[in-house]
């Protein structure tokens, strides 16, 4: 089958219109692309359903004053740059979705799926607000809904075996990403937190399940031979920090590259594409491999649920396996769910005794100077 | 031989301001001008004005600090304002517990201390209400110097300023002037939207003990020091050298290098 290109694709730099052709190439071999939004999609059931998953979460300003003429300015960045890149064409993922998958995490998300829906071939999930009473039936049902309705929609099978299959090979790629991560509980850590997130996000834009996993696998192997023969990236002196709260992709030079060129070293990321959703393992033996599936997406500490327990449980113990002397929380522009509960995870720190900043920023340039001041003074102090 | 003296050079966002120390920490100078629109020369005035005063750089350690504090080419180390604004107050005002007050040029810092370091910090973002900015914006749409709408503000009352955004505050003003206000009542709104401002940041960072004081350029201000105690429920305390409490943490942040550099040598 033959793909179109965007009208505007000759306009587009060189590394976009590789990134156009090479989904379009994955298209025209018979693949089936769903961009997916959030950790809380359930990437098991597109495995089996033989669709390639990729996060469509919009990382750059760019698309952001195309997004403004249908979204409110004092809307999550996130949720504006995605939906700009969808309207521009400028996202070759996107662009070749198949489907998109949303869920009902946040109401700027859910409410932007509505307007996305206008654009392009929109599910949406419901996730559950909480973990008590019928959650987990219920969240098994709405999974078993979304596995008719692309066995209808697009004439495929969704077995449990393939289902069991793509849990076995999810499973072993987060295993591999957090062994990984959990390579940064050295001290001095093997690399900077910097480096270590870009190969994390970047390895989400391989197609190749066995690739990924191998990849991850490989670059842990290079770091721990490279630490053994003494090489250390990160001074010892530099001081461990924790990042917690939103994604951050849109904004990571701004904090993670101010923190580390201000005598702070990000050893460990608890947020989307870190150990918040890599740390829970679907129970492969189940025999209702489904409700496991649906069991291990709501173990996910995230605020959009209601309370939230795992997200400080969990704070605790990662402050103490990576030895963390500094929390950072960074939270992009208008996020409801994490600003409020920055008021508790304060406290909590406060009772471990353990330094902490909240900061919320935006996919733009105006607070840079703020930042580093703000967050320079915040590693002074540690 | 760097061993005589320290320097500390905090260039802010309207002001710089520099303080040489002995190694007792006795003022041995003080410096103040306006930074105006290029750090990079006002770094190099600074340098030239503390040679012409028997201080050259190479004499002693220097350290930078403010928001130019990047633009300072022969400084040993940049430390950020809050940590400099914070030891100098301790030092200024002999306390190792206390809650700093900065309202600065272009942003307002409260600054929490305990055992005479830096436990805890705020810092208004995006937005230029309650800052020095705020007050010299609509004591120019007055036609006054801010020292005089500050004294004015102590005749007014009755008045009040709502919005928050300075251009809309300064619209505000200007819709009071164009009602005929009384200018000492309209400068009584600008202060006390300030006061406002500060006290409800100040108010996040309650709980903390010791002494609330002031620093940066407005501390010289006396009705401004009066109404924010009244909203703080608290005396504020403010010192002559308050402005310079940036530089003396600079300064004393260059003592502290030096040592050290001494000690690992």
């Amino acid at each position: 089958m033959a793909y179109e290109l965007p009208p505007r694709f000759a306009e587009y730099n060189e590394a976009r219109q590789k990134g156009f052709l090479t989904v379009k190439k994955v298209k025209e071999d018979g693949g089936r692309v769903a961009g997916i939004f959030c950790t809380f999609t359930p990437l098991e059931i597109l495995d089996a359903a033989g669709f390639l998953s990729v996060s469509l979460c919009g990382m750059s300003g760019e698309t952001i004053p195309a997004a403004e003429a249908h979204l409110p300015r004092n809307l999550c960045p996130l949720i504006k740059s995605s939906y700009g890149f969808a309207l521009t064409d400028k996202c070759p993922y996107t662009y070749f979705s198949d489907l998109i998958v949303g869920e009902t995490t946040c109401d700027g998300k859910k409410k932007m799926y509505e307007l996305l829906g206008r654009l392009k071939p929109v599910y949406t999930l419901h996730l559950p607000q909480g973990l008590d009473g019928c959650a987990l039936e219920n969240w098994t049902a709405e999974l078993r809904r979304f596995i008719a309705f692309l066995e209808e929609r697009f004439g495929v099978s969704v077995t449990d075996k393939a289902l069991r299959e793509a849990a076995r090979a999810r499973n072993q790629e987060r295993r591999a990403r957090m062994a990984l991560m959990e390579t940064m509980r050295a001290v001095p850590p093997p690399a900077s937190g910097l480096s270590l997130y870009r190969t994390l996000e970047g390895s989400g834009f391989l197609f190749d399940q066995d690739q990924r996993t191998a990849g991850l696998d490989r670059l842990r192997e290079e770091l721990l031979a490279a630490y053994a023969a003494g090489e250390r990236p990160v001074s010892a002196a530099s001081r461990r920090i924790l990042v917690t709260g939103c994604p951050i992709g849109g904004v990571l030079e701004k904090t993670v590259g101010v923190i580390e060129a201000s005598g702070g070293a990000v050893v460990c990321f608890e947020n989307c594409s870190g150990i918040k959703a890599a740390c829970q393992m679907v129970d492969e033996q189940a025999e209702d491999i489904l409700s496991a599936i649906a069991a291990r997406y709501l173990e996910i500490g995230c605020a959009v649920l209601s309370p939230n327990r795992r997200r400080r449980e969990h704070l605790k113990k990662l402050i103490e396996e990576f030895h963390v002397d500094g929390v950072v929380e960074v939270d992009l522009q208008s996020c409801a769910t994490y600003g409020v509960e920055t008021y508790e995870i304060q406290a909590l720190l406060r009772e471990l005794g353990v330094p902490y900043m909240a900061l919320e920023t935006d996919y733009g340039q105006g607070d840079c100077g703020q930042l580093s001041t703000r967050l320079g003074a915040f590693i002074e102090r540690l | 031989m760097k061993t005589k003296y320290c320097i500390g050079i905090d260039i802010g966002s309207t002001c710089a301001k520099t303080v040489v120390l002995s190694q007792d920490k006795s003022v041995l100078l003080q410096l103040l001008q306006p930074t105006g629109w290029s750090s990079v020369d006002t770094a190099e005035d600074i340098r030239r004005r503390l040679e012409s005063a028997g201080f050259p750089i190479e004499g002693g350690a220097a350290v930078a600090t403010g928001y130019g504090r990047v633009s300072v080419p022969y400084a040993d180390k940049c430390v950020t304002e809050i940590t400099c604004h914070g030891r100098g107050a301790c030092h200024i005002y002999g306390a190792d517990q206390l809650t700093v007050i900065d309202i600065g040029g272009q942003d307002t810092k409260i600054i929490r201390i305990e055992n005479g370091a830096v436990s805890d910090f705020l810092m208004n973002d995006k937005c230029s209400a309650g800052t020095g900015r705020f007050l010299e914006i609509m004591a120019n749409t007055l036609a006054v110097r801010p020292e005089e709408l500050c004294s004015m503000a102590a005749e007014g009352g009755g008045v009040s300023i709502s919005s928050m955004c300075t251009v809309f505050a300064e619209s505000e003003v200007i819709s009071l002037i164009g009602r005929g206000e009384k200018r000492e009542n309209i400068a009584f709104a600008v202060v006390d939207s300030i006061v406002k401002k500060v006290s409800s940041q100040a108010g996040r960072m309650a709980g903390g003990q010791g002494a609330v004081c002031l620093t940066g350029g407005l501390c010289g201000y006396p009705y401004l020091r009066q109404s924010l105690s009244d909203a703080l429920g608290c005396e504020v305390r403010t010192a002559e050298d308050g402005r310079y409490a940036g530089a003396m943490g600079a300064a004393l942040s260059a003592l502290a290098l030096e040592k050290q550099q001494s000690a690992e040598k």
